[in-house]
């Protein structure tokens, strides 16, 4: 890292630059795919199957083989032994075996059939033309209409029941005003800018392997599955990551096959899905049919509640999207009755994508909620603003906190949602739209060990990752703040498999989580600090000025050499001193509802003659406990609204329906949210720190900001224009159906 | 003329006539600044200047490059300090994961140059243009799907203010 000072303050929840900054803006992060060894890097090339299923009864690579530069071509039938896929089942889905080229079954469409191995790109890509193969077809699943998916899941994303619910539904939807509406989403996918890469090297007794990976523990656990090796031979690297959004959470085709290359040729070999490998090679987010009932009385009281939820689900891996929670937390009812029904399909990877549930739920409940004020007569904002829930719903639990109703206030208040204009300028139309969500919050058990050496210079080691969420920066922060030291006195080392275990990027616990464990690392080592000195073990305020260290505060502040203290640490003398600090769940998970929320206001504007809808501006107002930076935080929440922007009126993965596979895989045909497509963003948190969901007193971030965004965009797109598209994303052309 | 320059260094083309000036750069160079986000010119995070205009590095072969002279986003400043467009880029907080960020800066640098130029975008015969609306235009061919766009528009306003004053 080049010569790094830091003017700015870098106490918790200063908005302070990021400190990986300097890196990133030079190009000089190195992410998966830009790590060298010492022997030069093999370039793999992954030939993917044309149909959804089938079996492959003839390959031969004879003439790819012959191809200059190329090393080998593998197959089923030269691939090193690896666990079937998805064994040992009690490993979860992260830890288990994502074995490949390993049998003759193809799973999905693009389906890897054989990876060429080449001393260049060039070569492999155009060796793998040469593969002469035959694949017998067989039928192939798809989910072609709700009902046919009459799977109840085991459980849902996030270990909720498929089912739940609470009171008397058919008596609570038969009293009031009553909405039947059937909505559908889209398949989407992640996208992230970094297609999935690996770079895998082998030595003969060490696997080491640069990934593009969320979580590391259990990307080691995947491959100490796959391969039988054990997991001390094993380390995975990934600390830059270029975007995620859980597509990135477990390990995919790519760190397989890059494994398999290696092991077989002892080489470092490097796998990165093209583009368009990426819509089949790694996980999206699946359709979904989401059939509602609601009722509402005159003067606006919530009576029932009825969500009913179908998606497809990959064969052989066991994801549920819990695409009912929005209809589950939101609002208080009288009755509220969520299910989830599946249907095993020949699909690629169905899995998290950013906000599972909560992003594809409210978008739907949202927009039919919608409806129902509609329906009645009833301002949208005062509508839920009545509905709130005291406690959780369905479970009667407190709420930790919950600030949904300042979210709707202030947030109304600061987007003029009161004296809101309404314009026309030739054929475009302006209208409002506002939408809440509500977020689950967890921790995932993290650990951290925090170094001081003889010079006051910090070094924090977890195995956490900083999938562009900041987590580099507010380490820093926690070590920052405990300490008072500047940031330049802190390094964080992420993504590093043989630093203690964290709970990784994703669900938004990773700020907290992995904040949690470095704060008790501190905290352990300010003990340790205190003992060194003589000092009763305990809440002492270890403070550091360079090479001196303060105890405690005014009359009985003494100050130590470090030097010395450390030279007490032991025989021999030491010049350096650790600590380990660790986080878990604890009874105020199970006690309380932990959640934080949104409340999301839209403005967009419609042309009345091509459907097209054009964002004019979008304001988020959220409640998220303690916010550890304002400046990353703010970043990650208008990144959330332009998901939810670009998932309500741009993104949709087709399927052909005659073989399952995709249809436009690249960014041309799958288009997301550029530059234009996005109006002013500007937001609002509202700060109270919440310490039953952890010590920091954060909470989640990562997934609100596109909780609820789409559907606010759904809401005024219906203002503007009185059309009602329940078939997600809305572009012009449903737009222009309705008009 | 069989070399090109890269950040004012000369480089003899690639033997295989098949290799692009991205993968040239990261195969031959370990060069690793500019990013494949796509390989097909639609993601722009690949984005280099040549002879001073932003090109997409994954859809030139390199060896029709001869003669010219390249700058990535490791050519922009040297190692002490930042080009103040990579500054603005930290302050405003213009980018999350970072894989995007060489090719908008890149594009924010040869955007300066093109308004100085005048040079028209598609939105010009737009009767709602308005300048914002413009830079966004400009833009837009470099995708972020972090989502840090109006950090960027304010990153970029460094160039685009300086051009109006």
């Amino acid at each position: 890292m080049s010569a790094k000072t830091y003017s700015d303050s870098y106490n918790i929840g200063d908005p302070a630059n990021r400190v990986d900054g300097h890196l990133k803006v030079q190009g000089k992060a190195r992410y998966a795919g830009e790590n060298l060894f010492d022997a030069p890097t093999l370039v793999g090339w992954i030939l993917g199957a044309k149909v959804a299923s089938g079996t492959l009864t003839q390959i031969d690579t004879s003439k790819a083989q012959a191809q200059e530069g190329v090393q080998a071509v593998i197959t089923y039938q030269n691939s090193p032994d690896q666990t079937p896929f998805g064994q040992p089942e009690d490993m979860g889905r992260f830890g288990q075996s994502r074995a490949m080229l390993n049998d003759t079954r193809i799973r999905y469409a693009g389906f890897p059939i054989a990876l060429v191995v080449a001393d260049t790109l060039e070569q492999a890509r155009y060796a793998a033309r040469l593969i002469d193969y035959t694949i017998e077809p067989g039928p192939i699943s798809l989910l072609r209409a709700p009902e046919e998916a009459d799977v109840v899941p085991e459980d849902i994303d996030g270990g909720y029941e498929a089912d739940a619910g609470t009171g008397d539904i058919d008596s609570a939807l038969a009293n009031g005003t009553r909405l039947d509406v059937h909505y559908t989403t889209p398949n989407q996918v992640s996208a992230a800018m970094e297609p999935h890469t690996s770079i895998a090297y082998y030595d003969g007794d060490t696997l080491t392997v640069h990934s593009s990976v969320q979580v590391l523990a259990s990307a080691v656990d995947c491959l100490s599955s796959t391969f039988n090796l054990p997991a001390e031979k094993i380390r995975v690297k990934s600390p830059y990551v270029g975007g995620g959004f859980g597509s990135k959470l477990g390990l995919h085709n790519d760190a397989i096959l890059a494994c398999i290359g290696s092991l077989l040729l002892q080489r470092p070999v490097k796998v990165a899905m093209s583009r368009r490998q990426v819509f089949h090679n790694a996980p999206h987010r699946g359709m979904s049919h989401q059939q509602m009932a609601l009722s509402a009385s005159d003067d606006g009281a919530i009576h029932g509640v009825q969500h009913h939820s179908s998606m497809p689900m990959a064969k052989d891996y066991a994801f549920a999207e819990g695409t009912g929670v929005a209809a589950r937390i939101n609002y208080k009812a009288n009755a509220i009755d969520s299910q989830h029904r599946v249907k095993v399909v020949d699909s690629p990877m169905i899995d998290s994508v950013r906000a599972p549930g909560d992003a594809i739920g409210s978008l739907a409940f949202e927009s039919a909620v919608d409806e129902l004020c509609r329906a009645i007569n009833m301002d949208p904002v005062t509508f839920r603003r009545n509905n709130i829930a005291p406690v959780h719903p369905l479970t009667g639990a407190d709420f930790s906190t919950n600030n949904l109703d300042r979210c709707l206030d202030e947030g109304a208040k600061a987007f003029g949602w009161e004296d809101r204009q309404y314009r026309q300028s030739g054929t475009k139309k302006n209208g409002f739209g506002v939408s809440v969500g509500m977020r689950m919050n967890i921790i995932v058990p993290s650990q951290a060990k925090i170094t001081v050496d003889s010079k006051g210079q910090f070094t924090v080691h977890t195995d956490m990752t900083d999938i562009g969420t900041g987590t580099y920066t507010i380490l820093t922060q926690i070590v920052a703040q405990h300490f008072g030291v500047p940031a330049h006195c802190i390094t964080i080392d992420l993504g590093d498999s043989d630093s203690p275990a964290s709970s990784g990027s994703g669900g938004s616990f990773g700020a907290s989580s992995s904040g949690t464990a470095v704060l008790n690392a501190c905290e352990a080592l300010a003990a340790r600090l205190s003992e060194l000195a003589g000092l009763a073990q305990g809440n002492e305020l270890v403070q550091f000025d360079g090479e001196q260290v303060r105890f405690g505060e005014g009359d009985t502040q003494q100050t130590h050499n470090l030097s010395e203290l450390l030279r007490n640490a032991g025989e021999p003398a030491q010049d350096s001193l650790s600590a380990q600090g660790e986080v878990k769940p604890d009874e105020d998970h199970d006690k309380y509802a932990q959640y934080s929320c949104a409340a999301h206001f839209a403005e967009v504007s419609v042309d009345t003659v091509t459907g097209e809808v054009r964002v004019i501006r979008q304001h988020g107002a959220f409640s998220a406990g303690r916010i550890l930076n304002h400046k990353t935080a703010g970043s990650q929440l208008k990144g959330g609204m332009v998901w939810g922007t670009s998932y309500a009126l741009f993104e949709d993965l087709q399927q052909d329906p005659r073989d399952g596979s995709f249809v436009n895989c690249d960014f041309a045909e799958y288009h997301f949210a550029v530059n234009r497509d996005i109006g002013e963003l500007s937001l609002d948190i509202i700060e109270e720190p919440d310490y039953k969901a952890c010590k920091l007193g954060s909470k989640g971030i990562g997934e609100l900001g596109i909780t609820g965004s789409g559907a606010a965009i759904a809401n005024a797109v219906f203002d503007a224009t009185g059309v009602r598209v329940r078939d997600f994303p809305i572009t012009p052309d449903k737009v222009m159906a309705g008009l | 003329m069989s070399s090109i320059t890269i950040n004012g260094q000369t480089h003899g083309l690639p033997q295989d006539p098949r290799t692009t000036l991205l993968d040239f750069m990261h195969q031959h160079l370990q060069l690793f600044g500019a990013k494949k986000g796509c390989d097909h010119g639609q993601c722009g995070a690949c984005t280099v200047l040549v002879d001073g205009e932003r090109m997409n590095a994954c859809l030139l072969l390199t060896f029709q490059l001869a003669g010219k002279s390249i700058v990535t986003i490791e050519g922009l400043a040297s190692d002490d300090e930042l080009h103040p467009l990579q500054q603005a880029f930290i302050d405003n907080d213009a980018f999350q994961c970072g894989f995007c960020t060489s090719g908008q800066i890149c594009s924010g640098v040869a955007l300066k140059s093109e308004l100085e130029k005048n040079r028209p975008s598609t939105l010009w015969f737009d009767p709602d243009y308005t300048k914002t609306e413009d830079v966004k235009e400009r833009l837009s061919g470099n995708l972020c799907r972090c989502g840090a766009y109006p950090h960027i528009i304010d990153a970029v306003s460094i160039c685009t203010d300086e051009q109006e004053a």
